[in-house]
């Protein structure tokens, strides 16, 4: 019996998130009498195998194979269903990326399993496995009991904490690799790897964020607001109205058509704070503002603001943490 | 070739943060309904694929009786026609019973040709699970693509298609058929014309209830304790100062204070 956690990589590097998850599973795992499963699927998994042991992996199944290089559903979700199987897994636990938000869905959907999809919690309670997410964007919160054999969830980043490596290893099960090429029906012909460098707005400690405020100088503000984001090891961040008005582009958008953040830190500068932004980062652990608009909806959810020009605050910030953080 | 579009009526998103846990339990809001933003995409990319490819769109919806709002807006967007499902074919079902209705009704759909492609919004306001797309493709049996960026070109029976992911942009080539649920980028959703109002207000739409689907009942999951998360009482401290380096001094030593740098 296991709980199985898929560990995402990108470019045969593990997706940090996963070891969150994976650490909550080995405790879950404890109070269910089950273990905690890392499953790997791709071509190159052997540094990540090892890593999942270190991170609290009982057992690590692994299937390794040219075929399996880039994510394609059919024959991911085909592993992954035999992991299932072979582990007599109670639970098949996804990161809530955007393969494995689909990854979760097919093997819960083939398996006739409930599934918690986009979760930010879970538990045990009198001995049954419980999810928490939100509906409504955010304004409803429910937890959901599973009424399965397989529970399925993917689960939000940073819903844990990161757990520290241990000092183990172990031997990695092999898995049947799944269909041949010549079976598989997608065929990936170019790949282009993104973002290279950049600090992810969904894993990020920090967020530094732009709005409509830098409108004066849109080029500056963006530069401004990017120095004080890389001076924090932060990601940058923009609201909606500063990426439909061309300021900046909409990978970087948070809130309700965007991304859903919950950093440790957020630092909104000239975000006015509408209710569709608020739906995107309302759970960040301390907000700040800063705005010269005393009025702006913002200073209601944020713990501390700065009532002033961005354009003289945000440099003033980023030269105090360069002198403070050097 | 013909494409079926799967689109919602969900809450218009400002008024999001009203719903009460008494309306989210009972399904009836007091909100103003719309189409689900997102999927306005996909009926904008239905509608280029018809102009590109001289295809057939069909509009799918489910939702509760006379929940029409949503598809008539389809309607005027452009697609040829739109078929409401009656949500009591799911008897309060899960995800799962939602998606097989709904793969019924794209098999269902009379449009002349077959229904080979089917497109999706990336997610709903208000269920924000986006697994439905992924249900209907399992219960179909199709291949599906997921945050498609650009439809490159349909030919030979095969599509091409550029999709995103966290880091990456790939190329991806896959045999009709397929379930495509679009990322925000695809386009720039119409809005429609006066003549499409027009229209879209003497259409007839067509329901699929009990009689004409046959849904296993499927409840894999229960709801407990649905709360309205109220945002924390924070009040905020301003920092006052002579010169904004005297501001900033301030609000770091209070981040430094609380550990986040």
């Amino acid at each position: 019996m296991a709980i199985l956690v898929w560990i995402e990589q990108h470019e045969g590097q593990a997706v940090s998130n996963c070891w969150e998850l994976l650490a909550r599973a080995k405790e879950l795992g404890g109070e269910l009498g089950a273990d905690a499963a890392a499953l790997l699927i791709g071509s190159d998994t052997g540094e990540a195998a090892q890593q999942a042991f270190a991170y609290g992996a009982d057992r690590v199944l692994a299937a390794n194979a040219p075929t399996l290089e880039h994510f394609r559903l059919q024959p991911f979700a085909a592993v992954a269903e035999q992991a299932v199987e072979r582990t007599a897994a109670i639970a098949f636990l996804t990161n809530a990326s955007i393969r494995g938000g689909v990854l979760a869905a097919t093997v819960a959907c083939r398996r006739s399993a409930g599934i918690a999809a986009n979760a930010t919690d879970l538990k045990v309670e009198e001995g049954r496995l419980l999810a928490a997410r939100t509906i409504y964007s955010g304004n409803i919160h429910a937890e959901i009991q599973f009424e399965s054999s397989l529970a399925v969830a993917s689960v939000r980043p940073r819903s844990f904490p990161m757990p520290a490596p241990r000092d183990a290893t172990g031997t990695v099960e092999d898995l049947n690799v799944g269909p041949n090429e010549d079976e598989v029906r997608q065929k990936i012909s170019e790949f282009r790897a993104t973002d290279t460098g950049e600090v992810s707005l969904t894993d990020a400690h920090i967020i530094v964020s732009g709005g409509r405020g830098v409108a004066e100088d849109p080029p500056k503000g963006f530069e401004l607001v990017g120095e004080l984001a890389s001076t924090l090891g932060a990601a940058l961040g923009a609201s909606r109205a500063a990426v439909d008005a061309g300021y900046i582009p909409y990978k970087h958008q948070v809130g309700q058509t965007g991304k859903t953040v919950r950093p440790d830190l957020y630092i909104a500068c000239g975000i006015s704070g509408a209710i569709q932004h608020l739906a995107g980062m309302g759970n960040s652990k301390i907000i700040v503002a800063i705005n010269k608009d005393p009025d702006a909806p913002i200073f209601q959810r944020a713990k501390y603001g700065i009532v002033d020009d961005l354009f003289k605050t945000v440099p003033a910030l980023t030269a105090e943490f360069s002198k403070r953080l050097k | 070739m013909n494409v079926a579009v799967l689109i919602k009526q969900t809450p218009d998103t400002a008024e999001l943060p009203r719903v009460t846990v008494a309306e989210a339990q009972s399904g009836q809001l007091q909100a103003t309904m719309v189409i689900n933003p997102w999927d306005e995409f996909a009926v904008e990319e239905a509608i280029d694929l018809s102009d590109r490819f001289g295809c057939e769109t069909v509009a799918i919806s489910m939702g509760r009786e006379g929940e029409t709002d949503a598809l008539k807006h389809a309607l005027a967007m452009g697609v040829d026609s739109a078929v409401h499902v009656d949500e009591r074919v799911i008897d309060g079902g899960d995800e799962w019973a939602t998606a097989e209705a709904l793969a019924a009704a794209v098999k269902k759909v009379d449009t002349g040709e077959e229904v080979e492609l089917v497109l999706a919004g990336k997610m709903s306001v208000d269920g924000n699970s986006s697994v439905i797309y992924a249900g209907v493709a399992c219960k179909l049996g199709w291949d599906l693509l997921v945050n498609v960026t650009r439809i490159v070109d349909i030919v030979d029976g095969k599509l091409i298609a550029e999709q995103a992911f966290e880091g990456g942009q790939e190329t991806v080539e896959v045999p009709l058929p397929v379930v495509i649920s679009v990322a925000k980028e695809i386009n720039e959703p119409r809005y429609p014309s006066f003549m499409g109002i027009r229209k879209a207000s003497r259409a007839s739409i067509p329901t699929l209830g009990r009689d004409d689907l046959e849904i296993r009942p499927s409840s894999t999951t229960r709801w407990t304790d649905l709360n309205k998360p109220e945002p924390e009482d924070v009040q905020v401290r301003i920092f006052d100062g002579a010169s904004v380096e005297e501001k900033v001094a301030q609000l770091a030593d209070a981040l430094m204070a609380e550990k986040v740098i």
